[in-house]
């Protein structure tokens, strides 16, 4: 691509390859008029963003400033609503306007690839929708409620500073530069900006990164499930009403996805109150009362089957069923607790704020808490995504801004809501609930004592306090359900009960809750092993050639059992684990998750030095560098912190030295074998933070050098594909401008066939 | 009352085309449209076509 002798990228020669076929409307708005109409700042529309200002800054004051008694839940959502505003309209359109510079007159892949299948134009509406369902799951569900344990402060402020600045720009990036090259996928475009050495880095660390991401999703999961009767009969049953929806799809009524959609979620909510029956009767509760090691077996053989099984039959259906979930959870969410507006008592910043051995995530709040809660603020499983499929359907460049930037606005919000669901219940029964049991003792009596114990300001609990919620939720007991998926439900039941049903009907939503979290996660799960299993048959097929072709079998077996063999080890180490599993794995994900962001960031950079945008680098290097700072710091203290509860070696050499010298128990471990566990998982945990860290140094150097060398040479080559002309038009965000409009009933004037014609025939 | 219809209807047409309900319907617009001389794919055909592709080309979904 051409460049101007100041260094920025001109659109200028590309745009003279590009001339629009003159017997139809112009395929963008001129960009004179665009830029006009941008920066015309009615006196309407200067109010309507003075408002917002006003508004965010004061609910800003409320949550951040005021100590009161309590604060009001409505406060958060203008914090963040507001922010995401301003940050859209004033931040995304700087990186839109100076360093993507996106041109309308070029087609998409979706355009100048299309097939009828996998590169479609998609209305962005819709797209935005599909691409939200497609990065949301479980993860801003979780995180934020573990991280709770250090107040609601620097939690709120991590997620929404941290969308705005880091995650919702890295999605942007990932996205537009797939885009201009049909789509690739972050590891090809690892492996041509960044040659060999750091590609095959990249590569290695992704599929590492997404083995301890399925298997902490998966370990969530067990202890949200571990004897509970009624949890168990209604997720399991979700594999039947899978099963019977593929079937539904594939021989009886092919295509009726909203249909079985419909018909899937009916069931669900049958096997949920079929659950609260089934765990009622003495067969039931005894047949369906599954420790924490049988389930994560469970889980291991269905997910091994899940893998190998065609897609028509599990996993497209669960699909299905998981994205109409999603999006009428998130709905009814919002709703709830707008309607609801429940007080909140939790400080805004906790006791354990400033300690470094929290009973739910240990270490200190920089950098824990911001490896804590990863989807929500900068998720790197996002750039997976954001690369590959969305790019292949979006229908106009200016388009990636709405959908990339705003579709991680609209995660960051659910994780603001899942905080709010989490912190509005009572702060002792949070910490009985998310304490390890070697910790809480398993029993309300023990739990009860332990969390007063604790002696947190306004905390004093009742084991009848813990036992009427276990209650009231439909559950033996919830001491130590650690993992975040428990609390956000018994918080979420604690608001819904107060919008739909009172009381009676805490028990449906608790495990309504379980079961969307659970549904979520198995779908990750499944969809995960799978992208696993395709990079590593490919890497293999580098070396054994056999091994790239798909359809064969034994191939297809051998990495799916590698793949579900090592998060399966990871997950049932978990499970194990005495020092509560959550409490030390926890971080690791975390960590996994935001150097998988790092890379994707470092990526970004490297290309972006390429087009020549030196001048606005630092977009993408702020939230790099912070992104490695924090991982690697946190990878660090896990590695070479001297106290035991924070690093793994630390932990590692006290448990060894305590088995040395015949010691039967020691810690938090009471048997000999539990401390031998302990030496295991230490070492496990450990010896992964150190390739983790060293692969993303490898990908984050060489991208460093990379754009150097762009900078010293003025720019590289680019490997987008070369720009096409655009023979469609679609406005570029929620509403349309009124040129936008303009345009728009000009193309609606051209006949169909024409409109509709392709460009490629040959 | 029948704006009350039409919007759940178009909702339900939303949810629908976020599922991907609409697939072959954008199918056949495009077979028409590009000009191929075959006959398209039968609506039981494409979704079958569809789900065995995704077989080989897995789609990730995240945490």
């Amino acid at each position: 691509m051409g460049k101007m002798p100041d260094g920025t990228q001109s659109t200028g020669t590309v745009d003279e390859q590009m001339e629009h076929d003159p017997t139809l409307p112009a395929p963008a708005v001129e960009d004179s008029v665009r830029e006009a109409e941008e920066r015309k700042w009615t006196p309407l529309r200067i109010g309507v963003w003075v408002a917002i200002s006003l508004l965010g800054g004061i609910a800003w004051f409320m949550l951040a400033i005021v100590r009161g008694e309590a604060v009001n839940a409505i406060w958060f959502v203008f914090a963040s609503v507001c922010t995401y505003l301003i940050g859209y309209r004033f931040y995304s359109k700087v990186i839109e306007r100076y360093l993507l510079k996106p041109n309308d007159r070029r087609a998409t892949p979706a355009e100048y690839k299309a097939d009828g299948k996998d590169y479609v134009r998609t209305d962005r509406n819709v797209l935005f929708g599909h691409h939200f369902a497609a990065i949301a799951g479980a993860g801003p569900l979780v995180g934020p409620v573990i991280a709770a344990q250090m107040g609601y402060l620097p939690g709120t402020i991590w997620i929404i500073l941290g969308v705005v600045l880091a995650g919702a720009v890295q999605d942007y990036l990932v996205m537009f530069f797939s885009m201009r090259r049909g789509g690739r996928s972050l590891g090809q475009m690892a492996r041509e900006e960044l040659g060999v050495v750091g590609g095959t880095a990249a590569l290695i660390a992704t599929l590492l990164i997404m083995i301890i991401i399925v298997a902490i999703l998966a370990l969530v999961v067990v202890n949200a499930l571990g004897e509970s009767p009624w949890g168990v009969f209604s997720v399991g049953m979700t594999i039947p009403i899978a099963l019977f929806m593929g079937v539904y799809l594939r021989f009886i009524r092919p295509g009726r996805v909203l249909e079985v959609s419909i018909i899937g979620f009916v069931l669900l909510l049958a096997a949920i109150i079929g659950g609260g029956a089934v765990a009622s009767t003495e067969w039931g509760a005894a047949f369906f009362h599954l420790d924490k090691v049988t389930i994560a077996w469970g889980i291991i053989i269905y997910g091994f089957i899940a893998a190998v099984l065609p897609v028509w039959l599990l996993l497209a259906p669960r699909d299905y069923l998981s994205t109409f979930m999603k999006i009428g959870v998130i709905v009814m969410l919002a709703l709830a607790i707008v309607v609801v507006r429940p007080e909140i008592t939790v400080p805004a910043i906790s006791e354990f704020a400033s300690r470094e051995n929290g009973p739910v995530f240990s270490g200190a709040l920089f950098p824990f808490l911001f490896v804590t809660i990863a989807c929500g603020a900068l998720s790197g499983f996002h750039a997976l995504i954001s690369s590959g499929t969305t790019p292949k359907l979006i229908e106009k460049e200016r388009q990636t801004r709405f959908i990339g930037y705003g579709g991680m606005l609209m995660e960051s919000f659910v994780a603001i809501m899942a905080l709010v669901a989490a912190i509005s219940i009572d702060r002792g029964i949070y910490f009985a609930m998310n304490a390890p049991v070697a910790l809480t003792g398993g029993t309300v009596e023990s739990a009860a004592q332990w969390v007063n114990s604790l002696g947190l300001s306004g905390v004093n609990i009742t084991p009848g306090d813990l036992a009427q919620t276990a209650n009231d939720v439909g559950e033996p007991s919830i001491v130590s359900r650690s993992g975040g998926a428990p609390t956000l439900a018994v918080g979420l039941a604690h608001i819904m009960q107060q919008f739909i049903g009172g009381t009676a009907m805490m028990a449906f939503w608790y495990h309504f809750a379980i079961m969307f979290e659970a549904l979520f996660i198995l779908t990750a799960v499944d969809a995960g092993t799978r992208v696993a299993r395709f990079m590593l048959q490919d890497s293999i097929g580098n070396f054994i050639p056999k091994f790239k072709e798909a359809s064969w079998r034994p191939g297809a077996w051998l990495c799916t059992a590698i793949m579900v063999g090592a998060w399966g080890a990871v997950l049932l180490l978990g499970v194990t684990d005495p020092l509560g599993g959550i409490n030390t794995f926890f971080p690791l994900f975390g960590i996994a998750n935001q150097l998988l962001a790092a890379i994707a960031l470092a990526v970004c950079m490297a290309i972006a030095a390429k087009g020549g945008a030196f001048k606005y680098l630092w977009i993408v290097a702020l939230p790099l560098v912070f992104a490695a700072v924090v991982t690697i710091t946190a990878s660090m203290h896990k590695i070479f912190s001297p106290v035991p509860a924070v690093g793994y070696f630390a932990n590692n050499a006290a448990f060894s030295k305590a088995l040395d010298e015949g010691k039967t128990s020691f810690g938090t471990a009471r048997t000999v074998e539990a401390m031998e566990a302990v030496v295991r998982n230490t070492m496990i945990q450990g010896v992964l933070s150190v390739i983790f860290v060293v692969l993303s140094i490898i990908v984050i150097i060489t991208a460093i050098i990379a754009t150097l060398r762009s900078i010293r040479d003025g720019g590289g080559h680019s490997h987008e594909d070369p720009g096409r002309p655009s023979r469609v038009y679609a406005p570029a965000g929620l509403i349309p401008t009124p040129a936008e409009r303009e345009l728009m009933a000009e193309w609606a004037k051209v006949p169909l066939e024409k409109r509709l014609e392709t460009p490629r025939h040959h | 009352m029948r704006r009350a219809i039409s919007g759940l209807r178009s909702f339900a047409a939303y949810l629908g085309a976020v599922m991907g309900a609409d697939a072959y319907g954008k199918y056949l617009e495009h077979h028409a449209a590009s000009g191929h001389s075959g006959r398209p794919m039968t609506e039981r055909e494409f979704w079958r076509d569809r789900t065995d592709r995704q077989d080989v080309s897995p789609q990730g979904r995240c945490c």
